[in-house]
């Protein structure tokens, strides 16, 4: 230690080391942070293992005060009867069914409020039309109307055309609430790409079709990820509007699928448990792995405007 | 050699078909000795994809052939006066049936009834036109199963070649603003459909006596006096079953306050926390968005597992703490004050009934919402952070400024372009975020944890007032829209996002 000329006294030494230092965090103040941290990192994850832990459980020991991570006497048996159903109790197992369900719905909307909103954004970042300011505006102010509050007309809508109960209706439903805010997301991040590129490809005779597909999509990846992410993971765990639209078992997205397990006679806490576990592991990964994406992607969109 | 190319630019997809097939007969294989517990099957899924995929035809052929219509209006122009009125003339004939199906449309959702009137049989023109050639094809025998889908392409196959002769008889012209109203066009077509158009039938449903009685719309009455009468259900009478306006606005307020509060603060702090150079980083990082990552429903339900009276975490943690305060106290009965003080604690701190006890079930479902909404206004607080130059700070630390004022000087207001979006859109959603309330509590008990959008839910799809609630809707609707403009105008937010 440089300072440590004027002080020979060795814990004045360390102690000033360990609280002061003239240039970034001295240890003191490390160990606070990493203790903040990890304070708030279990609080976060806590709850979530939770859901782990009695998943795990035999069925004869599901309710207890045990605060452990791995239970005693572990087994997998509720995931055994969540995936293939039990012969013994004579059910059948709608888990695949449920998934098959949701993902048949969800990426179906995604992928078309994705072409909608890549499409128009474009539209709105590299031409200036009359309308401009006021359509984004516009869609701007769509989003202060409550998905609740559409709901009820939706529902009457899709109850004249008969698509109550049906996937299409779900579709419907779902297709078109998220595209105003990715069309600001994908705006905010075309803005970012230099208009020079695409020049200089039309002046090479490219066409606007070929700008778009080759220059224009391929350097968004990231935004276009998240936008697809955000509309894929809010489809993805509804409940509220599937609720209303879907009524037969058969027809059931997971999230209407799970909750049977919380009003079945007795609730089967182990089995939900098993079936968040399987579905929940899958998305978490995705998203986590992509947080990185996630955190450029909403703030390039939101500091450009 | 043209032959291998063509061989190596398939070779991908020959790839993924044969990937595809794999995965498809292991899991075949894996599965096929519990098939019998699955209710999934190949039918289902055949059937699913055959309803989809006639679905996204027909979708993409519609929204095809209203931009071709477009298309030409921008971009092509008769090439002399006779072509002219030709060109016109089946323009307007094509864009007339468009609105026609429109209008038929509108009808058909019940906007407006038109019973037997002239205009109707007007209106029905196009569906006329489809019906005919659904029973001549039907007729013809050519389609049984699905005439529908048959006839809907005979149909674009004529407007296909009345297109084909317009491009004919017309020349190309140039246009500046085309494309781009060519692009916005499918968005703004969705967005009128499934929003716009939905808010104005609302609008019309709040002037109206719609319920169950009267199975919805079918003999639903219209009228101002009706739309007066709900207004005034709605201010003076109860909500859902024995809830009032007043109360449940009141709550909703306190709910949007608190959470937002605590969202901004909490990710506030983790953000500051997470942004500086230090080890496992990403580490941390990655483990505070869990809770965001975890799908909604999943959270929701398991912490209203969490909140149970004897076996969910909170009460056995407070259980613990209540012991642990227990013997503290006794231990320390003969030192006055602090003996005093743990007995006090020990009989006031204790596991608490979260579902009993309006307060604490109210408690319950603000834990549960701030635990979920902390990780994402961290992340977009962390990414307006890393955005801000470093200089500012190092210019501040040599004129001796204190962290604090570095933070309020430099990051509050650098933060501002990011905070002031994210606290609006915070609002909003918090205020209309019940998913939460409903899969933890349903409201409950006696409706005291409800707040106004999932009274609304209840009332429309529990107690079935139609009418009623499009009424309430508008009116949160209305509190919204006031808000925000209240907000955009004193942090003068937009400026920056018109441009």
């Amino acid at each position: 230690m440089s300072t440590s000329k004027s002080n020979p006294n060795p814990i004045t030494k360390f102690l000033r080391w360990f609280f002061y230092r003239a240039r970034g965090d001295s240890p003191f103040k490390t160990i606070l942070i990493h203790a903040a941290l990890i304070i708030a990192s279990v609080i976060a994850v806590y709850p979530a293992l939770r859901v782990v832990t009695i998943s795990l459980r035999p069925n004869d020991t599901l309710l207890t005060t045990d605060l452990r991570i791995i239970p005693e006497n572990a087994t997998l048996d509720n995931y055994k009867e969540v995936l293939f159903g039990s012969p013994e109790k004579n059910r059948t197992s709608d888990f695949f069914l449920w998934l098959w369900n949701s993902l048949s719905v969800v990426s179906v909307t995604s992928i078309i409020s994705m072409i909608l909103a890549a499409i128009s954004a474009y539209a709105f970042s590299r031409f200036k039309f009359p309308g401009r300011t006021a359509g984004l505006i516009f869609l701007l102010t769509t989003q202060m109307i409550p998905a609740g509050m559409l709901l009820l007309p939706l529902f009457i809508m899709l109850a004249q055309l008969k698509m109550i109960n049906t996937a299409l209706g779900l579709i419907i439903a779902y297709s078109v609430s998220s595209v105003p805010l990715t069309i600001w997301t994908l705006k905010g991040y075309f803005d970012t790409i230099p208009v020079d590129l695409e020049e200089a490809a039309l002046i090479d005779g490219a066409s606007r079709f070929t700008v778009f597909t080759q220059i224009i999509l391929p350097l968004s990846t990231p935004a276009l990820a998240i936008a697809f992410l955000f509309s894929f993971m809010g489809g993805w765990s509804e409940y509220l509007v599937a609720r209303v639209v879907l009524q037969k078992n058969e027809m059931f997205t997971w999230p209407l699928g799970i909750f049977t397990y919380a009003q079945q006679f007795t609730v089967s806490w182990g089995q939900f448990s098993a079936a968040s576990v399987l579905i929940a592991i899958p998305v978490m990964i995705l998203f986590l792995y992509s947080s990185k994406w996630l955190i450029s992607g909403l703030t390039l969109g939101s500091v450009k405007g | 050699m043209e032959n291998q190319s063509a061989i190596r630019r398939l070779l991908p997809y020959i790839y993924w078909l044969v990937g595809i097939f794999a995965i498809y007969f292991l899991l075949n294989y894996l599965i096929s000795p519990f098939s019998s517990g699955i209710s999934l099957n190949l039918k289902t899924v055949v059937a699913r994809v055959k309803e989809i995929g006639t679905f996204l035809v027909g979708i993409g052929l519609g929204l095809g052939l209203i931009e071709a219509y477009f298309y030409q209006i921008f971009f092509r122009q008769p090439s002399n006066p006779t072509t002219r009125i030709i060109m016109r003339s089946l323009q307007v004939v094509l864009g007339a049936l468009v609105l026609l199906t429109l209008f038929a449309f509108f009808e058909i959702t019940d906007l407006y009834r038109l019973g037997d009137t002239f205009l109707a049989t007007v209106i029905h023109i196009p569906l006329t036109l489809f019906g005919t050639i659904q029973k001549a094809l039907l007729g013809a025998g050519v389609a049984k199963a699905s005439a529908g889908l048959w006839s809907g392409l005979v149909l674009s196959l004529i407007i296909i070649i009345i297109y084909g002769v317009i491009h004919l008889i017309s020349i190309p012209r140039h246009s500046r603003l085309g494309l781009a109203y060519l692009l916005v066009l499918p968005a703004l077509i969705g967005v009128l459909f499934l929003i716009i158009y939905p808010f104005l039938f609302e609008i019309k449903l709040a002037f109206s006596n719609a319920s169950l009685g009267t199975q919805a719309t079918k003999n639903a009455q219209y009228g101002l006096i009706y739309g007066w009468n709900n207004l005034v259900t709605l201010f003076t009478g109860k909500v859902a079953k024995d809830a009032r306006f007043f109360e449940v606005l009141g709550r909703t307020v306190l709910w949007t306050v608190i959470n937002v509060t605590f969202h901004v603060g909490g990710g506030m702090a983790l953000a500051l926390l997470l942004h500086r150079p230090m080890k496992l980083q990403g580490f941390y990082r990655t483990l505070l968005i869990v809770p965001w990552a975890i799908p909604t429903t999943i959270a929701a339900m398991a912490l209203r597992n969490e909140f149970d009276s004897r076996y969910g975490l909170f009460n056995i943690l407070l259980t613990d703490l209540n012991h642990w305060l227990t013997s503290v106290s006794q231990g320390t009965v003969n030192i006055i004050g602090i003996g005093n003080l743990f007995s006090w604690l020990s009989a006031h701190i204790g596991p608490v009934s979260w579902k009993q006890d309006p307060f604490w079930a109210f408690v319950s479902i603000l834990i549960s919402n701030i635990w979920l909404g902390i990780p994402f206004m961290s992340v977009i607080i962390l990414g307006g952070l890393q955005s801000i130059s470093k200089e500012y700070y190092e210019a501040a630390e040599i004129d001796g400024a204190s962290k604090w004022q570095q933070f309020v000087s430099i990051t509050l207001p650098l933060l501002r372009p990011v905070l002031t979006p994210a606290i609006v859109l915070g609002v909003v959603w918090t205020f209309n975020k019940f998913d939460i309330i409903y899969l933890i509590t349903q409201g409950g008990p006696q409706e005291k944890t409800d707040i106004l959008v999932s009274s609304m839910y209840k009332a429309a799809f529990q107690f079935y007032r139609y009418g009623f609630t499009a009424m309430f809707a508008l009116v949160i609707f209305v509190i919204l829209f006031l808000f925000t403009l209240f907000y955009l105008r004193i942090t003068n937010g937009l400026k920056s996002v018109s441009e």
